[in-house]
């Protein structure tokens, strides 16, 4: 009897530990498969120079500094307004009809899928307020769409702030901005900026909300401005694989973008885990 | 007895529950008052009443006076910051900011609008040695509080307390997440504040309130049954009640 139920629970025990290596079997093979294809075409000049011969040779810089520049917009609106957003309804308001309505909206933004996004960001962005195509226009839509992620990782943050430190802040005289301001950010600090990087990671990748509204095919010089159109490295890989004029021909050259890509979206996960234990530190010890 | 602060005919209700039920008690000035009563009588809620700290919970409702001094704590003319600025609270479990011990005494006064430094060094000094911790910290102040011993840093939260010099503080059972050595430096301490502070004081520690208050007021199921002089209420209770629970009978 002892004995089925031991070889039970090793059976169960099994499946679970293979559904676990499963997850890291998956990372493994994307990023084996991308870097033994892309590996061959990083070089200085791959990094450091825009592509030529009609996108069949040459760099990816104009991708590079494309990208970074809507992660830029995108961080600097979604941030604020998702910091804020989470404190006023994790911290003040009071929980009624209005918050639920409220939070029902931000978990239906998060659903909405990222091409709708994109043509949200045409209509209002480009065309409505006229920013036209343009990395001001792109990070707004890819912000927006980060709002969601960036509100709930600063609301877990926020609820992780233990009630003692409001109730002894407040017992002292302060406000409930002060005590906000002076006590429950600062300790919420660590959680908020690494839910926010890894949703601005997450942005980095998208290619659906800035293929109409940031994006463009093509441009040979670098952006001067937000206002300027951009190339994105997302963007990039789809035009190579599906569009460009020879997509055997510059197979290296796609994965050799996609390398670019991760490597950035990893480094950014890295640099928000790195952050988080370290401020951890900080404010724990 | 000059009264600092009193309570008449206090209810409270969380939603439709009625926590307590008409509840008077004075509290006399620069004396210790302790509240006993088994768990979830209600003397935590009272206590929190004092200085409005449930205000934090939605839905809960007030009724009946409670005066400090002779204004009316709950009248919508008051403000609850000068309010709680002027009763302060040390909780059950230490609760010190993760900052420096300096800045956590600092927080206070800085909350308050003080922003003259040598001020603020002065008050965090002068608060430190009220709650008899300075010696322990003095060679650490920029260090983080989260680094002191529970004892230790439930001392700082009394400093704390202490720097917005307020003229009530309330404990909410401050020694029951302590040892027995750390408990006594407690209780010493609040002998030493009552000469210059009303104390209210939350214990379910019959021999603590015994020790260290001038009076007691025993709370059972929301309601309080005997309110009298220390040694009257340990040695004489007027009621059977009371006397069982004093004597380990229940609760």
């Amino acid at each position: 009897m002892i004995k089925q139920r031991l070889f039970a629970q090793k059976v169960n025990f099994s499946l679970l530990k293979i559904a676990a290596w499963i997850n890291g079997a998956a990372l493994a093979i994307i990023v084996y498969f991308i870097l033994s294809r892309g590996w061959r075409a990083i070089s200085w000049e791959f990094l450091t120079k825009p592509p030529t011969d009609s996108m069949t040779a040459g760099g990816i810089l104009p991708c590079i500094v494309g990208t970074f520049l809507l992660c830029l917009v995108t961080i600097l609106i979604a941030l604020p307004i998702g910091v804020a957003s989470a404190i006023y309804l994790n911290e003040y308001a009071v929980q009624g009809r209005l918050v639920r309505l409220i939070r029902l909206g931000i978990n239906n933004l998060a659903g909405v899928p990222s091409i709708v996004f994109g043509l949200f960001g045409l209509a209002f962005f480009c065309i409505v307020l006229k920013m036209g195509v343009s990395a001001l226009a792109g990070g707004l839509t890819l912000g927006i769409m980060t709002l969601p992620v960036i509100i709930g990782a600063s609301e877990e943050a926020l609820k992780s702030v233990p009630q003692t430190y409001r109730e002894a802040s407040l017992a002292m005289g302060a406000t409930q901005w002060q005590t906000i301001y002076k006590v429950v950010l600062p300790a919420a600090f660590p959680g908020i900026i690494t839910g926010s990087i890894l949703g601005l990671s997450r942005a980095a990748g998208e290619t659906a909300p800035i293929m109409y509204t940031g994006a463009v095919f093509f441009t040979p010089d670098l952006p001067g401005s937000i206002f300027d159109e951009v190339m994105a490295l997302p963007y990039h890989i789809y035009v190579l694989a599906t569009a460009g004029t020879e997509i055997e021909q510059t197979r290296h050259l796609q994965y050799g973008t996609a390398l670019v890509l991760i490597a950035l979206v990893f480094g950014m996960n890295l640099t928000a885990i790195i952050l988080r234990s370290r401020l951890r530190k900080k404010v724990r010890t | 007895m000059e009264i600092k602060m009193h309570t008449r005919g206090l209810d409270f209700f969380y939603g439709d529950f009625q926590a307590l039920y008409n509840i008077s008690i004075d509290f006399g000035i620069n004396r210790v008052t302790a509240l006993i009563g088994p768990s979830g009588c209600g003397k935590s809620t009272y206590l929190r009443c004092l200085n409005r700290m449930n205000d934090l919970i939605p839905g809960i409702k007030v009724a009946g006076e409670v005066k400090l001094d002779d204004s009316e704590i709950y009248d919508p003319s008051l403000d609850v910051v000068t309010l709680r600025r002027r009763v302060g609270m040390v909780f059950q479990k230490p609760n010190p900011f993760p900052k420096s011990i300096f800045e956590n005494i600092a927080y206070g006064l800085r909350v308050n609008g003080v922003k003259d430094k040598s001020k603020i060094t002065q008050v965090v000094e002068k608060s430190l040695k009220q709650a008899a911790i300075w010696d322990e910290v003095k060679d650490r102040l920029n260090e983080s509080a989260l680094g002191l011993s529970g004892g230790q840093q439930q001392r700082l939260c009394i400093a704390r307390a202490l720097a917005v010099d307020p003229e009530v503080l309330l404990m909410d059972e401050p020694a029951s997440a302590l040892d027995p050595i750390a408990t006594q430096k407690i209780e010493e301490l609040i002998t030493e504040l009552s000469s210059k502070l009303t104390i209210i004081i939350v214990t379910h520690n019959m021999q603590q309130a015994a020790r260290v208050s001038d009076r007691t007021a025993f709370f059972y199921m929301g309601k309080l049954i005997e309110v009298n002089d220390t040694d009257t209420l340990f040695t004489k209770p007027d009621l059977k009640q009371t006397e069982d629970y004093i004597t380990g009978r229940f609760g």
